[in-house]
């Protein structure tokens, strides 16, 4: 599977990754402070041990998406080869992956008639075309590398090996929420460059597919339920009836047969009094 | 003196009609952004916070009384069976309506039913909410069947209307779960007080008793606008089980609490979240847990119990609590994990009271020209045997 892997060491906060991408994806120049529906990547800044360190903001393509997994009619999904992609077609515009992304990702057109979900979708035409995401090719440093994820994560590991006095001891993304597609290394905590550190080893959309999956059985042992406490309060009721007691602490007419009693003849009322 | 007010409530009326109105006019004409302050770190709002999560629970009576009638036999609830399922039918309409101004692309409704997730949530809600609108409308034909003298069409309805009740109490109980179960994907942006795994079991719990407030909130309402009532005596009764409801409730929420841990948060504590503060967060809560938990005591006193217009009161105690309940979910708790501390706009807060204000005019209408109000049990026609409201 494709992966990119960011090692914020490295990034000279250059910006050609942006501009890679804003020809990549047809977007206008922006000089908005964080991502937006016309901005899939951006360099931020925050403080490190020596002076101030770069790091990038972009989707994390997760290996099991949350964001495809909360959407009711599947607009977004994860390919085989990596890109968690986007489908505006039949997207209902819910936003609910927007809400549920952990990573805070996907973005909202809020001004359009027809509004889309607005993410990086990891070039997924050029990898298509057997090329790498537009960002890992314009990136001058070797800050953001593309490739296959087994490789990344075994150069990571490497990278964290040589010199681990420079990294944190962790790739970002490599269990992180089911693992991603993006591998991130820092010499700065995750959590100051927006990337959770909380977040769940197991795939978040467990967390909502263990309660759904219970559905079935749920609503078998329900009907089951139901249906006996219906025969048993009906045989109960009709007993009393028999015995001229009263059920439900309400005398019920002996007289009255089932069918009639079901509700209000039909010539009743016509309107309501005032 | 009752013209002035009548005429006074009819302007009140009509001015958030206008601006519910324009509201929506925004909203389609120059996108979400314009009309309501959504934005990415707040996307969802009053508009699904209060229509769609209060909207359902509200509606929640339907399912409760039809199934305590005809599941369970208890007669004695009959003649509030068609108040309750109009409620329910009018509500689940209003939340479909709403749902229409909230989506973003609304023409794709219906490829809900066509393109499947079974991993959603929302699948499973927008399923089991289309099936058991489809449940509400048949249970609510007769109503319309009788009045139109289509007699044939009542006594098929009536034939099924067991099985029916059966399936309408098992969608209801799924999707209003899964409401709760919406925001179990969120377990590092929702704030601990709220985040808990049994969300789906505490949202099905706050609906029932909710659901069995309304049904005393509406005859107190409709008792003032056209003086019908509902027996006082049934009324007392539901006040019961509601209560017995809020206190199960009110136990998984603090049992939950102190099992995550989470009961410190109540107390103030911060340390949660970037933003760091905690008092808003505990205020909010104790608000709801307050709100919920002084009905109980107060049903709990046969003399309240007794009193018409204390028991009144309870009830629309109880959905003020149900509401700060369903809104700290959907924005309190959302808050200090997003950064933004979202207010709804005056158009948002409008075409909500606009929907609210098509509700109750929907329900008086169908009130006034159908059978909606009459008491089964005795065969006579619809004079209530002791209109407890009548005079107030």
């Amino acid at each position: 599977m494709h992966a990119i892997l960011f090692d914020n060491t490295k990034c000279a906060g250059c910006g050609a990754c942006m501009m890679a991408c804003r020809e990549q994806n047809g977007l206008p120049e922006t000089d908005a402070p964080d991502l937006t529906d016309r901005q899939f990547t951006i360099i931020k800044k925050a403080a490190g041990r020596d002076g101030e360190v770069n790091y990038r903001r972009f989707c994390m393509h997760c290996q099991e998406p949350t964001c495809a997994s909360v959407c009711p009619v599947g607009a977004l999904h994860k390919t085989a080869a990596g890109p968690v992609v986007y489908n505006a077609e039949i997207c209902l515009g819910c936003r609910y992956c927007i809400q549920a992304c952990p990573f805070s990702i996907p973005k909202y057109e809020w001004t359009a008639h027809v509004p889309r979900v607005r993410k990086c979708n990891f070039c997924a035409d050029r990898l298509a075309q057997g090329k790498i995401n537009a960002c890992a090719e314009a990136c001058p440093y070797g800050a953001t590398i593309a490739g296959d994820r087994d490789a990344l994560l075994k150069e990571a590991r490497a990278r964290l090996a040589a010199e681990p006095g420079k990294y944190l001891p962790k790739i970002y993304g490599e269990h992180d929420a089911g693992g991603t597609s993006v591998l991130v290394l820092s010499s700065i905590p995750f959590a100051a460059m927006g990337l959770p550190e909380n977040l769940p080893a197991e795939p978040m959309p467990l967390l909502t597919f263990r309660v759904l999956s219970k559905i079935p059985p749920l609503v078998a042992v329900g009907a089951s339920v139901l249906t006996g406490l219906w025969w048993f309060t009906r045989r109960k009721e009709a007993v009393a009836r028999a015995e001229g007691r009263a059920y439900g602490r309400v005398d019920v007419p002996a007289a009255v047969p089932d069918d009639a009693r079901d509700d209000t003849p039909e010539d009743m009322r016509q309107g309501a009094p005032q | 003196m009752k013209h002035v007010r009548a005429f006074f409530w009819r302007v009140v009326a009509l001015a958030i009609l206008t601006g519910g109105a324009y509201g929506v006019w925004v909203r389609f004409t120059q996108g979400l952004g314009a009309a309501t302050h959504l934005n990415d770190r707040a996307p969802w709002g009053l508009w699904i916070g209060f229509d769609v999560l209060c909207g359902v629970g509200l509606a929640a009576g339907g399912f409760a009384i039809t199934t305590a009638v005809y599941i369970l036999h208890l007669e004695r609830l009959r003649p509030i069976v068609r108040p309750t399922i109009l409620t329910a039918f009018l509500g689940y309409l209003l939340v479909v309506v709403a749902l229409m101004v909230d989506l973003g692309r609304p023409w794709n409704i219906w490829r809900a039913m066509i393109w499947w997730n079974p991993h959603s949530v929302m699948f499973e809600v927008a399923w089991c909410v289309m099936l058991y609108s489809t449940v509400l409308a048949l249970e609510f034909s007769p109503m319309l069947f009788e009045r139109l003298k289509w007699h044939r069409a009542t006594r098929i309805v009536k034939r099924v209307v067991a099985p029916l009740v059966g399936l309408g109490f098992l969608l209801s109980t799924l999707h209003q779960s899964s409401l709760g179960s919406l925001y179990l994907i969120l377990p590092t942006k929702l704030h601990p007080l709220w985040y808990s795994p049994i969300l789906p079991v505490l949202f099905w719990f706050s609906a029932v008793s909710v659901g069995l407030a309304m049904v005393i909130f509406e005859s107190g309402l409709s008792a003032r606008a056209f003086g019908r009532a509902l027996e006082f005596d049934l009324l007392q009764g539901i006040s019961k089980v509601m209560a017995v409801f809020l206190v199960l409730f009110l136990a998984l929420r603090f049992l939950d609490l102190a099992w995550r841990g989470a009961l410190p948060y109540a107390f103030g504590a911060g340390g949660w979240g970037s933003a760091g503060r905690g008092s808003y967060e505990a205020g909010m809560f104790w608000l709801e847990t307050a709100l919920l938990a002084l009905p109980i005591l107060l049903v709990a006193m046969p003399r309240v119990r007794a009193n018409p217009q204390a028991l009144f009161a309870c009830s629309a105690v109880v959905v003020g609590g149900f509401l700060v309940n369903r809104l700290n979910v959907s924005t309190t708790g959302l808050d200090a994990s997003s950064g933004v501390h979202y207010f709804p706009s005056w158009m948002e807060i409008a075409v909500t009271m606009s929907i609210v204000v098509v509700g109750m005019n929907l329900f008086r209408l169908a009130a006034r020209y159908l059978p909606v109000f009459h008491d089964a049990t005795h065969g006579s026609p619809a004079e209530p045997r002791q209109t407890a409201y009548a005079e107030s």
